[in-house]
């Protein structure tokens, strides 16, 4: 196992070497002079020189990955070439949000995912399986910006249920900062102000990146729960008398688990990407927020960060994935 | 009466083809078949069927073309649906209908082109991987693990970010996020079959490489991609629309369905209609295309699950 471990370690370092590759070369094709950009409009030539200069932006593409890659292996993701700010910096301000959102999202949409997967392959082909499979089918059609604005329009503008957007309101203050996620650090301070406002903010956002994840985790474990209460060890078990809950809930469902758990580790990544689109509807101070900020304006080392630092989640959730097949496969082994 | 006609040359020409299709055909009439015993998969067929209809004939359906490339009338805007304007006006006046209508027949280019570009770059890789094996093999797998690796719109913003905005960047930037998941699919499916015995028996019979993969490779890859491309002509006009929302895709006024909605949002709450209709296009076509998919993998690709 520990093995294992580490050689699935050794092969996300290489595959986020060949990551920073991909994301430097695609930083360097850009058709304008970055230096420019950042100078403005109005800038003389010398003022652009000793923007080239500061950016290394004269020295060969080779030299520049190499410093880049120096760079990061210190934790240094280069400065932002609008705000000149250091993207580290920036991105430490804007990690727990995005963060606190995506664990919300993702812990939603597997409990749910999985509860309503079971309810629909048990209640088959009642109201519960066919609401069930018809939020199964839509969830994944549903542009996610798009259901956002809607439940803003409806929920939040009209009924007033939630704030429409942001991670608190403006009047409170953030919480003494220990893990950086409002909600823990509400609850551990005690400060029941921040948890319920910190609460009604996140509710929205993180139902509507939830959606498709919690509709596919549905749809499979759907599909693979029928599948396997059909299979002989079911029927033993019943003839053995153990309880009908008992072989859903434990014997079951560890086996139809199996596959969701490839569907959570995928739907993962597509959640990582959606913190775009919705922490740009809620105006979400997360690094989704801050990628389109900066693309919009070709300010390239943000991007590149948050590409990097969203892609080493990614396969650090992979890795998690594939360590629980064996947690809940005994049989599965390591090499 | 004149089908059984032999003399009739045009006929006897048909009847040949049809024929020598024999089997070809028995099998589209099942998969027609099976298709229509599935209530979701007729679903998916129809909301696909409207969406290429009103793709194809959207520009004779609409009732003022000047609002798509940008035509002002502010004595109209912002006004709520009513007859004339089926789905109200925008904040410069133009007929949210009439954009909506020919936002169809770009989105239906939008997901073809990506979908060709991706199936262009990602099959022959696929093929070439699981063929050839060896060092090429894990070459291009390695390659194409890096770009499943990265959460795919957070790659197509950053190449989108790279290139600048607008439209034709953002399908570039989509078709490079989309080839790998083609050649997982291929290089998979080619692995397992160069095994089969019938093209044991193509190459013992000296049958070329490129013999082997056009005519035994290719033709029984080819169910795969149809069910993948059908579900990814939904997922591609949807990402495109996700990035015309953010504003790195599709520039106002084009009539895409995302730009719209972007536009949309900033009159909400008061002028709902502007960011709703689109929305509803695209949640009915990517629904459709899903539906469709779901369908024919169910009865092409019946071992494939995800």
């Amino acid at each position: 196992m520990k093995r294992y471990i580490l050689k699935r370690l050794l092969s996300i370092a290489i595959t986020l070497i060949g990551l920073s590759i991909v994301v430097f070369a695609v930083s360097r094709i850009a058709p304008g002079d970055p230096a420019k950009l950042a100078a403005g409009p109005d800038a003389t030539e010398e003022m652009v020189q000793v923007i080239r200069k500061e950016f290394r932006l004269d020295q060969p593409l080779v030299i520049q990955y190499v410093s880049y890659m120096r760079g990061l292996l210190k934790g240094n993701f280069g400065r932002s070439i609008r705000t000149r700010h250091q993207v580290w910096e920036d991105i430490k301000l804007f990690l727990p949000a995005t963060f606190e959102l995506v664990f919300v999202s993702i812990s939603f949409a597997i409990i749910f995912g999985i509860l309503f997967g079971v309810l629909s392959a048990v209640y088959r082909d009642t109201w519960i399986d066919h609401s069930a499979r018809f939020f199964s089918v839509t969830g994944v059609a549903i542009p996610m910006f798009w259901l956002g604005i809607m439940l803003q329009l409806l929920l939040a503008a009209r009924f007033h249920l939630f704030p429409i957007g942001g991670r608190l309101d403006t009047m409170i203050n953030s919480p003494i900062s220990i893990t950086r996620f409002f909600l823990v650090d509400g609850l551990i301070t005690g400060n029941w102000v921040v948890f319920k406002n910190a609460l009604s903010h996140i509710i929205l956002p993180a139902f509507v990146l939830s959606f498709p994840a919690l509709a596919s985790i549905t749809r499979i474990n759907r599909a693979e729960m029928l599948e396997v209460l059909h299979k002989d060890f079911v029927l033993n078990e019943k003839a053995q008398g153990i309880s009908e809950r008992l072989i859903i809930a434990k014997y079951a469902l560890k086996n139809a688990l199996i596959p969701t758990l490839t569907m959570i580790g995928l739907r993962y990544g597509w959640m990582l990407g959606g913190t775009i689109l919705v922490e740009t509807v809620f105006d979400w101070p997360g690094i989704g927020y801050y990628a389109v900020a900066a693309a919009v304006y070709s300010d390239f080392q943000p991007v590149m960060a948050v590409t990097v630092i969203l892609g080493l989640n990614f396969m650090l959730a992979n890795l998690l994935v594939d360590m629980g097949y064996g947690f809940l496969d005994p049989r599965v082994r390591y090499e | 009466m004149n089908s059984t006609n032999p003399t009739n040359p045009i006929n006897s020409t048909w009847t040949r083809w049809k024929r020598e299709r024999e089997s070809q055909i028995r099998s589209l009439k099942l998969t027609v078949y099976t298709l229509s015993r599935s209530p979701l998969s007729v679903i998916g067929f129809c909301f696909v069927l409207v969406f290429l209809v009103i793709a194809l004939i959207g520009p004779w359906i609409i009732t003022y073309p000047g609002d798509i490339k940008g035509a002002i009338h502010m004595d109209q805007k912002l006004r709520p649906p009513s007859p004339s304007h089926p789905f109200g006006t925008d904040e410069v006046g133009r007929d949210i209908y009439s954009r909506v209508i020919i936002g169809t027949g770009l989105s239906l280019q939008i997901g073809l082109i990506i979908i060709f570009v991706a199936m262009g770059i990602g099959v022959p890789l696929g093929i070439i991987a699981g063929y050839f094996g060896g060092w090429v093999n894990e070459f291009i797998m390695r390659i194409t693990d890096i770009f499943l690796s990265i959460p795919g719109l957070l790659l197509a913003l950053a190449i989108v970010g790279a290139l600048g905005p607008g439209i034709k960047n953002a399908m570039l930037a989509l078709s490079i996020v989309w080839w790998p998941g083609y050649v997982r699919l291929v290089q998979g499916k080619t692995l397992s079959l160069r095994e089969e015995s019938f093209v044991e028996a193509a190459k013992s019979i000296g049958a070329s490489k490129l013999r082997i993969v056009f005519n035994h490779i290719l033709p029984n890859c080819t169910s795969p991609i149809i069910v993948k491309a059908s579900m990814d002509m939904g997922m591609a006009i949807l990402f495109a629309a996700n990035l015309g929302f953010i504003g790195v895709g599709a520039q106002p006024p084009i009539p895409e369905w995302g730009a719209m909605i972007s536009t949309g949002r900033n009159y909400l709450p008061d002028h709902w209609w502007m960011a709703t209709f689109p929305g509803l296009a695209i949640l009915i076509t990517v629904l459709g295309f899903n539906l469709l998919g779901d369908g024919l993998r169910d009865v092409l690709d019946p071992q494939s699950r995800i």
